[in-house]
């Protein structure tokens, strides 16, 4: 299980310990994505100073890693709320009624996509595909696929309701 | 011996509570003190099914599903007192939608322990690498090229022809790249295969590998993965433990060894040459071809770059012989396709079989129509960029040629079906916003194209000067179709237009006709 996804684990941003990432893994073929990765697993979010100090390590500029961070949707700028929902929006998932269980969600929790409520208990993102097709509409919830999946599952799961 | 049962690990299982139906199992091996085993096994593919339990008997391996954590207690009950349970299927070889399939490539899955390679080399593994390392390099190639082997991530380019391009290329390293960055809504095989009989990928590219002189693999897989990614990298420290890959492949003194790379859920990506890119540690975007990655790929190094599935059939013909893969198919598609069944389906499921096989087939005979049982009216065959089709197509046989002369394409095998509930234009809206969020941005069709599409179908969504508006986005299709670099912005096209030929009454909407409803 990807830990970014994981609930409840800390966001806490460190950097010797990002540095000693950085550096353990910067002699691997092709060393950004990997150490990113790994910066999202341990802290939860890619932020500045991360982006300063892998330039730093890997002999790149800031604005090739910052190029680099903004291009994946994958690494987030801040940290997400204790729970992340991911609502597959693909094809499979739209022709089970995916747009309107993503409706609902959003009302529910008083965000848009993207977002996170205020208390930070949940933030609500799009996924395009889960290759959970059969079994549509598909949700990653805190690193946890769920298939035929509905709005009061989904809520229950993050202690919504 | 201990009597095996099964409940499989595959993602889709697990999304339907396969973990405490495991947990159950165990529970009720422990208090009943039975002499049994619980294997964690792939998933068969037959995914309306899951959780799948099996239990291994005298008479084949009996299948009940799909399971609740509270029904095991009942199933053992019944099964020791010689009860037939609600749930009980009989032997799952015999049920039909398996039964009536050639699994070639997915031979194993569901059927083998994924991270046991002496289960895997009972059924049939390494037989293939076994042959492989017997024979030189060119006729390696010549195997595969005779097999009429043709990429299965889409574009279906001859498998054998770029490993003979990498093989004749001089330098002192060469790559081979697994791309399983599987994208497409309505495509799940990559991932069955990751985590159902993942020694199949790693024997596939290890073949790959001694065929064009390569030592070094990587696997891309695709970050909304989590499951395959683990299960992938378990199978290779396994693999590499028993000797399959490292510094002396099956003791024969050859080099090859791999590792994962994950995605960061970037579409585009699974382009071969912006995920080149992205390995390298850059932005996903994509690269002018020439120089080909056969040439000029990875680190700059000649890069063999194929499909999952493409390299996990690679065994199959090594071991078995071209001639046998090539003896399945039609035309010019030759040996089997791997096809997912998905979306508004009562049977959804991996149904491998030779080419050839129709659309109605597929849709009614294995998949039972509709899951909402309502009447299909639309099916879209190949992702997000394959064409959305009537029922009036349905009998055009799957086969890469006769998709592409009736304007569609067989992609990945992935066929999503929609109900009549289905509205067009919105479908074929979503085809442009999903090529705006995923465009990497190179080229100006593609990046501004798709948004001034998805703006423009949304002016005939409601009714402004609808026939001008529709003539708009043809033209716009054309334009996307001949100024983008790779296939994102040049197909998505494919599904705008086809929607529009074949659905026109869904464009038709006119104001006063509106107001008439």
């Amino acid at each position: 299980m990807l830990g970014r996804d994981r609930a409840g684990f800390a966001n806490g941003w460190d950097a010797q310990a990002a540095r000693g990432i950085a550096e353990g893994m910067r002699d691997l073929e092709g060393p950004l994505l990997p150490i990113l990765h790994a910066f999202m697993e341990r802290f939860g979010h890619v932020n500045d100073e991360a982006i300063v100090l892998v330039a730093d390590v890997l002999n790149l500029t800031r604005a090739e890693v910052q190029g680099v961070v903004g291009f994946y949707h994958d690494f987030r700028r801040e940290p997400a709320g204790r729970h992340v929902i991911k609502v597959c929006r693909a094809e499979a998932c739209q022709s089970m009624g995916s747009e309107d269980l993503a409706a609902r969600l959003e009302r529910a929790l008083g965000i848009e996509f993207g977002g996170t409520t205020s208390d930070r208990r949940v933030t609500l993102e799009e996924v395009y595909c889960l290759g959970n097709c059969a079994l549509s509409p598909s949700v990653l919830i805190d690193g946890e696929l769920h298939g035929r999946a509905d709005e009061a599952k989904i809520l229950a799961a993050v202690g919504e309701r | 011996m201990s009597m095996r049962i099964f409940v499989p690990c595959d993602a889709a299982a697990l999304s339907m509570g396969a973990e405490a139906v495991a947990n159950a199992v165990e529970g009720e091996i422990a208090t009943r003190k039975l002499d049994a085993v619980l294997v964690r096994n792939g998933s068969r593919g037959l995914l309306w099914l899951e959780p799948l339990l099996e239990i291994e008997t005298g008479h084949g391996r009996i299948g009940y599903g799909p399971v609740r954590p509270a029904d095991v207690k009942a199933i053992f009950d019944d099964g020791l007192a010689g009860r037939k349970h609600p749930l009980n299927l009989g032997p799952v070889d015999e049920i039909p939608y398996l039964k009536n399939q050639q699994r070639l490539t997915f031979a194993r899955c569901g059927i083998t322990d994924p991270l046991s390679l002496e289960d895997y080399e009972a059924h049939g593994g390494l037989k293939g690498l076994r042959r492989a390392l017997q024979m030189a390099p060119a006729d390696i190639v010549k195997e595969v090229t005779d097999s009429g082997l043709r990429g299965r991530g889409g574009a279906g380019f001859p498998t054998g022809i770029k490993w003979k391009t990498v093989l004749g290329c001089e330098a002192d390293q060469k790559y081979i790249v697994c791309n399983a960055d599987e994208g497409d809504s309505g495509t799940y095989s990559d991932r069955m295969i990751m985590e159902g009989d993942p020694f199949a990928l790693i024997e596939g590219m290890a073949i790959a590998g001694l065929a064009v002189g390569a030592t070094k693999g990587y696997v891309y897989i695709r970050s909304e993965y989590p499951h395959a990614f683990a299960q992938m990298n378990r199978a290779i420290d396994a693999a590499r433990a028993k000797g399959l890959l490292g510094t002396n492949v099956l003791g024969s003194n050859r080099i090859f060894d791999m590792e994962t790379r994950l995605g960061a859920g970037a579409y585009i990506c699974g382009e071969e040459t912006s995920l080149l890119e992205s390995l390298e540690g850059k932005r996903g975007q994509i690269r002018f071809k020439p120089p080909l990655p056969a040439i000029k790929g990875l680190f700059g190094k000649p890069t063999v770059v194929n499909n999952l599935i493409s390299l996990a059939t690679v065994p199959y013909i090594l071991g078995e012989g071209a001639a046998a893969y090539k003896d399945f198919g039609m035309g010019r598609s030759r040996g089997t396709m791997p096809i997912q069944l998905a979306g508004n389906i009562k049977h959804g499921g991996l149904i491998e079989r030779a080419f050839g096989l129709t659309l109605r087939e597929l849709i009614y005979d294995y998949g039972g129509g509709t899951y909402t049982g309502r009447p299909v009216r639309a099916v879209q065959v190949g992702g997000p960029l394959g064409a959305y089709w009537p029922e009036s197509l349905f009998d055009v046989p799957l086969d890469y040629e006769a998709f592409a002369a009736k304007g569609g394409m067989v992609g990945h095998g992935g066929i999503v079906v929609f109900d009549d509930t289905v509205d067009l234009a919105k479908q074929a809206r979503f085809a442009f916003h999903f090529c705006a969020i995923e465009s990497c941005g190179k080229c100006t069709p593609c990046r501004i194209g798709s948004t001034r599409g998805a703006e423009t179908i949304d002016k005939i969504m409601r009714g402004e000067r609808v026939v001008e508006n529709i003539d708009l986005v043809k033209d716009l299709c054309e334009t996307l179709r001949d100024g983008s670099l790779c296939a994102l912005g040049g197909l998505t096209p494919m599904p705008v237009m086809s929607a529009m030929e074949h659905f026109p009454e869904d464009f038709d909407r006119l104001p006063e006709r509106k107001a008439a409803e």
